[in-house]
């Protein structure tokens, strides 16, 4: 036999790409990162958001709960987003608003990701008993609604904080990312380079780390993105339903307040467009960002 | 002749340009012959395969023609083909193994694909079930689902279901390579049990694995880097094979009952070279023990005995 | 598919046995006296807290050794008793949870059938259709990122309120009395459609995005390409896809569960329609613990009913589970 190892024959195109060396792949990745309109607009969005929750509160000289004039006004040059009906800046609602969602989507997607790293990596890599256990409580926690699991625990807590509200969603949302994670890591652990690693007597977390996760890595980035989407809607429907922080706004909070305090009847849209606004683009800029990184990372879905 | 291709230039259109996977390929088949594909991986056998029934993107047709029991086959365009796909021409694919639909049951999926071209499958029902018969395939199968059968039987269904409509044409590609040996051989002659009951007309069966040709096929040809090296009967092709390219791929093979431990498998030096931009001249040149002068200029691939061809420099002085 | 199933109903009463216990145990985790963090923060007439100090400290029974406490609670659970609402005193949170959960689910079951037809309709549509690939699916991904409750609230301000189409607030007209007639029934219908319809949209908008995204990955498999090459009509093969790709919808379905009765939560608050969710909302403004409670195990049983009929579109749709051989 020519081939010895039976492969199947490769298109010629897959072919010229194999010599490549790391940095070059890189660069690849880049070349074609800058020119996926995709993820471009989408990151654009995210970044602008993320920037106006940073520097937004620095102009505004108000606190979100002070009663600070008028009341339900529209936007104007005083109040930039108008105010509330008791007369509250809705402008620093807005902004302050913002900064929690990131932190939401930051350390509740974060620790989500983290689980669903850990479990995926153990049950795809070590398989067998481990596998089977962790399947089952995988598959528990997914079918409970976290909602309804947020709802019990969160409706006990009297004072509640953004970043407890962040580490409870982080621990109840990581069942799909380790459902995920560990399909992914179980088709690579039959891989030839893996099974190499395995021979030469490589300890088995060694071996996630130096040779499943750096092949996963855009994986593990996209999860990371959905799951960071996923917290902060969970945030705005928990704070939303009134189990949001009793110490601080959010943007599910405002809409709350708007809702609960007339802001529809006496027409106050600049109350409630803006937090639902922009939870949308964000989430929504995360999942389209989320298709072009996926377009970069698989060659198959390129666009000739 | 069945099948005369002339001057087919096919392409994969890529982001860094056009990978000339298939170039000038001219050749013919004649009613009845089983040919032999041969070469490396990526040498544009199955771009070639492909080309004939299936041309899509990124494949790009550049020129050429190609005809079919005198008629033109209008492989640019994939709706055209259709009235020929199937009937006229046909192929059993590389990945024969996943090319059922798996959760539909296999009697009812080829009721469906046989209506939807306009053919009654109660009609032809009877016929297929000779044609399992043939392949030693049990009539439960057109009840089953594509998981419910090993791989062997899984090639040997789209065997039958790929002949079904009794094509001129039948490419074969690379249905050995997934199985195991004495799997392989029963499989190669239920092929050419095919061809001599005149099911199927003419075949082309492609493969890396010259030893399944020998049992098989009237006569290989050899591909490298995109392009035609030579092309014989298969006795000439073994035993006095001419291009060097050839010669050295011949030689790498196994002999029967000479053990691998006595004679080290001589491997081809070097690496097929890229096709995205191949090398001007002949394409086997940086490997090939005889290069010289003239072979920066590129080879034509004519006859230089009957039915004997070849693309090298050094043959046909 | 024996095992299949033994797998999935070891989930569901694990599953189950777990809420109930979670459900029990943090109010007794949470420090101090439960009874008395209960009704402190309740403000009632002082005759009418001091019986419910003691409904509720015999109801709990603290003065019991906890695995007795535990396995009470099991035993109420089976004869129906979750106790005493507080703020609805003295009427049984089953009873106000039964009067709740039809409009919930009046809302839920066409909504997500509606929607994930729909939506799986229209993503099969729109792949490979350049124009509305690259117009309407943008729009997809918003939707699905638009939280339910910001959906509810533009179409209750603008359809509701600023063109007065759709009433904004109820079930049913308040000067009505319910009754089986063409003019309640229509009034019923009113009052649904606005709730429908934002959580019809934010569903439709994910279904259609996740076909997009599956029927892709289906035309290019082997299957497909094997049946172009034996020239099957683009309708046949995209018929197969579309069928194999429903198979991931149908899991993702059984995801999103959660999520979607949260969205419908959220989604009557807005409305204030009489349904689970405007209830989980008086039960937290008014501390009403044993109602929350109640809620939390109406919609947990409720998920693992519609996560096992959902098995069973899967098993029927999949042949392989079937056969036992494929994992999920």
């Amino acid at each position: 036999m020519i081939d010895k190892n039976n492969k199947k024959e490769k298109e010629p195109e897959k072919e010229d790409k194999i010599p490549q060396k790391k940095p070059k792949k890189i660069n690849e990745f880049v070349y074609f990162a800058s020119r996926n309109t995709k993820l471009k607009v989408g990151l654009s969005v995210v970044l602008f958001f993320l920037l106006v929750a940073i520097i937004g509160p620095f102009f505004t000289d108000y606190k979100w709960n002070a009663y600070i004039g008028p009341i339900s006004q529209p936007p104007s040059s005083e109040y930039w987003l108008g105010t509330t009906t008791f007369g509250q800046d809705v402008y620093t609602q807005f902004v302050e608003g913002l900064r929690a969602s990131f932190i939401v989507g930051i350390i509740g997607g974060g620790i989500a990701t983290i689980i669903g790293i850990i479990i995926g990596f153990t049950a795809g890599y070590r398989g067998g008993m481990v596998d089977e256990v962790l399947n089952i409580i995988t598959n528990i926690v997914l079918v409970i609604p976290t909602f309804a699991l947020l709802l019990i625990i969160a409706a006990y807590l009297k004072v509640r904080g953004i970043l407890m509200e962040s580490v409870f969603i982080g621990f109840t949302a990581w069942p799909w990312a380790a459902r995920a994670i560990r399909a992914q890591t179980f088709s690579l652990r039959s891989r030839e380079f893996v099974d190499l690693a395995r021979i030469s007597g490589m300890k088995p977390y060694k071996i996630i780390f130096t040779e499943i996760a750096p092949n996963m890595m855009s994986y593990l980035l996209m999860t990371f993105i959905l799951q960071f989407g996923g917290a902060i809607l969970i945030a705005t429907t928990l704070d939303f339903i009134g189990l949001g922080p009793t110490n601080a706004i959010s943007l599910g909070l405002m809409m709350n307040y708007a809702v609960l305090w007339g802001a529809l009847e006496f027409g106050n849209w600049w109350w409630f467009v803006p937090p639902g606004l922009a939870i949308m683009l964000i989430v929504g800029s995360l999942y389209i960002m989320n298709v072009g990184l996926d377009e970069v990372f698989n060659p198959k879905l390129r666009e000739m | 002749m069945s099948l005369q291709i002339k001057n087919l230039v096919v392409y994969y259109q890529t982001l860094s340009g056009y990978v000339k996977a298939l170039d000038d390929v001219t050749l013919s088949i004649r009613d009845g012959e089983i040919m032999g594909l041969a070469g490396e991986s990526g040498c544009g056998k199955t771009t070639l395969g492909n080309s004939l029934i299936r041309l899509e993107p990124p494949m790009k047709y550049i020129k050429g023609d190609v005809e079919l029991d005198g008629e033109k086959l209008p492989i640019w365009n994939s709706s055209q083909m259709n009235v020929f796909r199937f009937k006229k021409i046909s192929i059993i694919p590389q990945y024969a193994m996943n090319a059922l639909n798996p959760t539909i049951k296999i009697g009812k999926l080829i009721s469906e694909l046989l209506s939807s071209r306009k053919f009654n499958y109660k009609k032809i029902k009877p016929e297929l079930e000779r044609r399992l018969d043939l392949v030693e395939l049990t009539h439960d199968v057109l009840s089953m689902y594509p998981i419910e059968l090993s791989g062997g039987m899984k090639q040997r269904m789209v065997l039958v279901l790929s002949t079904l409509l009794d094509p001129s044409l039948l490419i074969a590609d690379e249905i050995t390579s997934a199985l195991d040996v004495s799997t392989q051989k029963a499989v190669a002659e239920m092929l050419v049990e095919f061809r001599n009951r005149k099911i199927v007309k003419s075949m082309i069966v492609i493969t890396h694995d010259i030893s399944i040709l020998y049992q098989i096929a009237d006569s290989i040809l050899v591909m490298y880097a995109g392009k035609l090296a030579e092309k014989a009967s298969t006795d000439v092709m073994i035993n006095t094979p001419r291009h060097p390219y050839t010669k050295l791929l011949i030689s790498s093979l196994p002999k029967v009952g000479v053990r691998y431990a006595e004679k080290k498998l001589s491997g081809i030096p070097g690496n097929t070279p890229l096709l995205l931009d191949p090398p001007i001249g002949c394409r086997f040149r940086d490997r090939c023990p005889v290069a010289f002068d003239r072979c920066f200029k590129e080879p034509p691939f004519i006859e230089i005995e009957k039915d004997h061809y070849i693309a090298c420099w050094k043959e046909c002085i | 598919m024996k095992r299949y199933f033994g797998r999935k109903i070891v989930i569901y009463l694990s599953t189950f046995f777990l809420a109930v216990t979670v459900d029990w145990a943090i109010p007794r985790l949470m420090p101090g006296d439960p009874v008395m963090n209960l009704l402190s923060r309740v403000s009632v007439r002082a005759e009418a807290a001091e019986a419910m100090y003691g409904y509720y400290t015999k109801a709990f029974g603290l003065d019991i050794p906890v695995w007795k406490q535990y396995i009470n609670f099991w035993i109420a659970l089976f004869h129906g008793d979750l106790g005493t609402s507080v703020y609805l005193f003295p009427q049984k949170v089953v009873d106000v949870i039964i009067m709740a959960v039809p409009y919930s689910i009046a809302l839920l079951v066409p909504a997500i059938l509606l929607s994930f037809y729909a939506g799986n309709k229209f993503g099969a549509f729109a792949a490979r259709t350049k124009i509305l690939d690259n117009t309407l699916l943008p729009v997809g991904y918003l939707l699905t990122a638009t939280p339910y409750m910001w959906l509810g609230i533009l179409l209750a301000w603008s359809l509701g309120i600023v063109a007065g189409i759709f009433p904004t607030a109820g079930a049913y007209d308040f000067n009505m009395a319910p009754s089986f007639s063409w003019p309640f029934i229509f009034s019923l219908i009113k009052h649904w459609f606005l709730p429908f319809l934002s959580l019809f949209l934010v569903q439709f908008g994910g279904w259609a995005i996740g076909m997009r995204n599956m029927i892709i990955y289906e035309l290019e498999s082997d299957y497909s390409h094997y049946l172009e090459s034996l020239g099957a009509p683009r309708s046949l093969i995209r018929k197969y896809a579309y069928r194999n790709a429903l198979l991931p919808q149908i899991t993702g379905l059984a995801l999103q569960l959660g999520v979607i009765v949260a969205g419908s939560l959220v989604t009557e608050v807005v409305f204030s329609y009489p349904g689970l969710g405007s209830l989980i909302l008086s039960a937290i403004q008014n501390k009403d613990y044993f109602l929350i409670q109640g809620c939390f195990l109406f919609i947990i049983i409720g998920v693992l009913i519609a996560n096992f009929f959902i098995d069973i579109a899967y098993i029927i749709i999949d042949p392989r589970t079937r056969l036992g051989m494929a994992g999920e």
